[in-house]
């Protein structure tokens, strides 16, 4: 996973609460079993109308998205995370996350800040007064810039030192494997297994 | 674990499950069972052979092909869903992993797999790549949806890092009216606390009402957990959920059922555990729930109006809501039951098991669907089929006007040939009414089984007490 410590990039407003996992990648995109060339597929129908955001520019090339509340609900989908990443997006703002795409973007590196709303608001009249405003994302400092306004946001710290070290759960884990071996003697062996059962 | 006084159902089947905690770090937590399908799968098998990573336990994991599928005979001609289904298989054979494909009679929705089988049991964690995995939590079991990178960590180590849960108490008073069930249970919760009001909670279903559903019922609310942005659902075991499991294919026997069932029975909240939200719904009060907008929060009952958006709360909601009425091509005003639909779903994870197949044919028995509307009904799995079959139940459907499918995911999704076209309006039973979920453009009005065979009936949305015993095809009432 690419670190992130800070980034500075175009700031994409969204006016819309609920996006949910569907809109941001529909469903026939998911029979790919590749992890790449999502980003076609991102928000693809609202792209079919010429006037959606990022279809105009300089929204096109932007790589902060500042979104309505309850973003990424519905489906479990980490191709939702894919699809933003590979479209340019370094980082996603909102009041508030779903908790399964917030857990997604954490694996893979996409930041997920949660700002106040209010703070929300500002930086959407600041993206709108002046579109192709630049938004700084400092993980370390945990602020964001955009033009005159500075916001704070929060993140889960654990996730936050994953990211800044761009680190991998799973070799993580696996350091715990006796842990693991420990906790797998004392199951009740009355727990069902797949291959048990007569099949 | 030692001293479980004080806690809620969901923090005892925590502890059970730390392997390691350390404050600052999420907890590791082991997982009992992971249920594994084609779509959130393969990249997470492509991680492991990238490293060179086994699957630890093989013998927690069974797949199934469930997404994808198509729902009628023959084979699959869609190149990419083809790809995808053999990747699975592929997959699974390489790794040892258990898989159903199509054809099997262990084959269908995960989540509707998993119970049928008797791998879904009180206490366990359970994880799945699909937000739909907290149906499990009807059993008292700790379930919730996963992303592929969390598949690939629970293939690699059969634990996740998390942070413990919220815990939030849905209290349901009273008995239910006739006619109302289980979705409109659900529907009404995710009505009251919106799509994300069950943020960072495990949500525990309790109450008379609740204790009083049967499984499947359980099933049902559980599973729309996710709708009110809950990861997981849960409802405490008792004898009807020991009654279910028992003699099942996975269930245990003999000396290690009566250990089981003892272990079972410790799976209740304290009387001293605080909850850190608690909600109280009075069953009494409820009636058949059915969506108007894009979101499942977006509903009203059957009996009510599409709402105004100028009463949608803040300029955002407000602006949400006429976004919905626009897409649903609705007018703010208009009576529910005078809206019209063009298909009628019956399926899905959350209403394709064997007892909604059962409620909708005793409503569709002896009756006709109405002129111009389609009605498909799939089973969840190849073993509801099976059932339904021997019931006569497919007889009942095929002799109402309706298409009897193949067990999979079918039109919830709209990932198989089964889609709504553009404009087209569809009572669904299924559970999510985002744009373009069953297809590009198409319209959904979540539904439970009965509304759904109803509308089927009248040809608009209905519950079955519009409908006499005489009705004739085409809805006298209307």
């Amino acid at each position: 996973m690419e670190p992130f410590t800070t980034h500075t990039g175009i700031g994409v407003p969204m006016r819309r609460s609920n996006v949910d996992t569907d809109q941001i990648i529909p469903a026939h995109w998911l029979k790919r079993v590749s992890r790449t060339g999502f980003e076609e597929g991102l928000f693809s129908r609202w792209r079919e109308d010429p006037g959606f955001v990022l279809n105009t520019e300089p929204y096109a090339r932007g790589s902060v998205l500042v979104a309505g509340p309850d973003f990424g609900t519905g489906s479990s989908r980490e191709h939702a995370v894919w699809a933003l990443q590979q479209f340019g997006f370094r980082a996603v703002l909102s009041s508030k996350f779903a908790d399964i795409f917030r857990g997604n973007s954490g694996k893979q590196g996409l930041l997920t800040a949660e700002l106040d709303q209010g703070d929300i608001e500002l930086i959407w009249k600041q993206l709108e007064a002046e579109p192709g405003t630049e938004v700084t994302v400092d993980l370390p400092a945990r602020s964001v810039v955009c033009g005159d306004v500075t916001a704070g946001f929060r993140v889960d710290d654990y996730v936050a030192w994953r990211l800044e070290n761009g680190l991998d759960d799973i070799s993580l884990t696996l350091q715990h494997d006796e842990d693991i071996a420990g906790y797998e003697q004392q199951r009740p062996g009355w727990k069902p297994t797949v291959t048990a059962a007569v099949d | 674990m030692s001293d479980t006084s004080g806690m809620t159902l969901a923090e005892k089947l925590w502890a059970q499950h730390v392997v390691r905690s350390v404050d600052g770090e999420p907890d590791l937590l082991y997982i009992d069972l992971h249920l594994v399908h084609e779509v959130t799968s393969p990249q997470a098998f492509d991680g492991l052979r990238e490293k060179g990573r086994p699957v630890r336990r093989p013998d927690l994991t069974l797949a199934t092909e469930d997404h994808n599928v198509p729902t009628t005979l023959g084979p699959v001609t869609d190149l990419t869903s083809r790809t995808q289904l053999e990747a699975l298989k592929a997959n699974c054979d390489e790794f040892g992993i258990v898989h159903h494909e199509r054809g099997h009679r262990g084959q269908g929705i995960v989540h509707v797999i998993g119970p049928e089988l008797g791998l879904t049991q009180p206490g366990m964690t359970i994880v799945c790549g699909d937000s739909h995995t907290s149906t499990h939590g009807a059993f008292g079991a700790l379930a919730f949806g996963i992303g592929t990178s969390e598949v690939e960590h629970v293939l690699a180590t059969q634990t996740l890092p998390l942070r413990p849960f919220r815990t939030m108490a849905i209290t349901v008073e009273g008995t239910l009216p006739d006619g109302v069930g289980a979705k409109d249970i659900i529907l009404a919760v995710i009505n009251r606390i919106g799509t994300g009001g069950g943020q960072g909670y495990v949500l525990e279903y309790r109450g008379p009402a609740i204790e009083a559903l049967s499984m499947e019922g359980r099933m049902t609310i559980c599973n729309m957990s996710i709708e009110a942005g809950a990861r997981a659902g849960m409802v405490a075991p008792d004898e009807t959920t020991f009654a279910y499991l028992r003699g099942r294919p996975h269930a245990p026997t003999g000396a290690d059922w009566d250990a089981a069932v003892d272990a079972w029975r410790q799976l209740r909240t304290d009387d001293d555990a605080v909850f850190d939200a608690e909600i109280v719904i009075d069953g009494e009060e409820l009636s058949p729930y059915v969506t108007w907008g894009t979101n499942p929060a977006q509903s009203v009952q059957l009996g009510q109006s599409v709402p105004d958006p100028q009463t949608a709360g803040d300029d955002d909601a407000q602006d949400a809501a006429r976004r919905a009425l626009t897409y649903m091509g609705l007018e703010a005003g208009t009576p529910m039951r005078e809206i019209g639909v063009d298909a009628v779903f019956l399926g899905s994870c959350t209403n394709g098991r064997i007892e909604d197949l059962r409620l909708a044919a005793d409503i569709l028995r002896g009756r006709t669907i109405a002129p111009g509307v389609r009605m498909l009904v799939v089973p969840g799995s190849h073993a509801v089929r099976q059932q339904a079959e021997t019931e006569g139940l497919d007889q009942v459907f095929l002799d109402a006007g309706a298409e009897w499918r193949l067990a999979g995911c079918s039109m919830c999704l709209g990932m198989n040939p089964d889609q709504l076209s553009p404009e087209e309006r569809c009572a669904s039973t299924s559970n999510r009414n985002f744009e373009g979920r069953q297809g590009a453009r198409g319209r959904t009005h979540l539904v439970s089984p009965a509304v759904a065979a109803a509308t089927a009936v009248r040809g608009t949305l209905s519950s079955p007490v519009d409908l006499t015993p005489t009705d004739a095809p085409q809805g006298a009432l209307v």
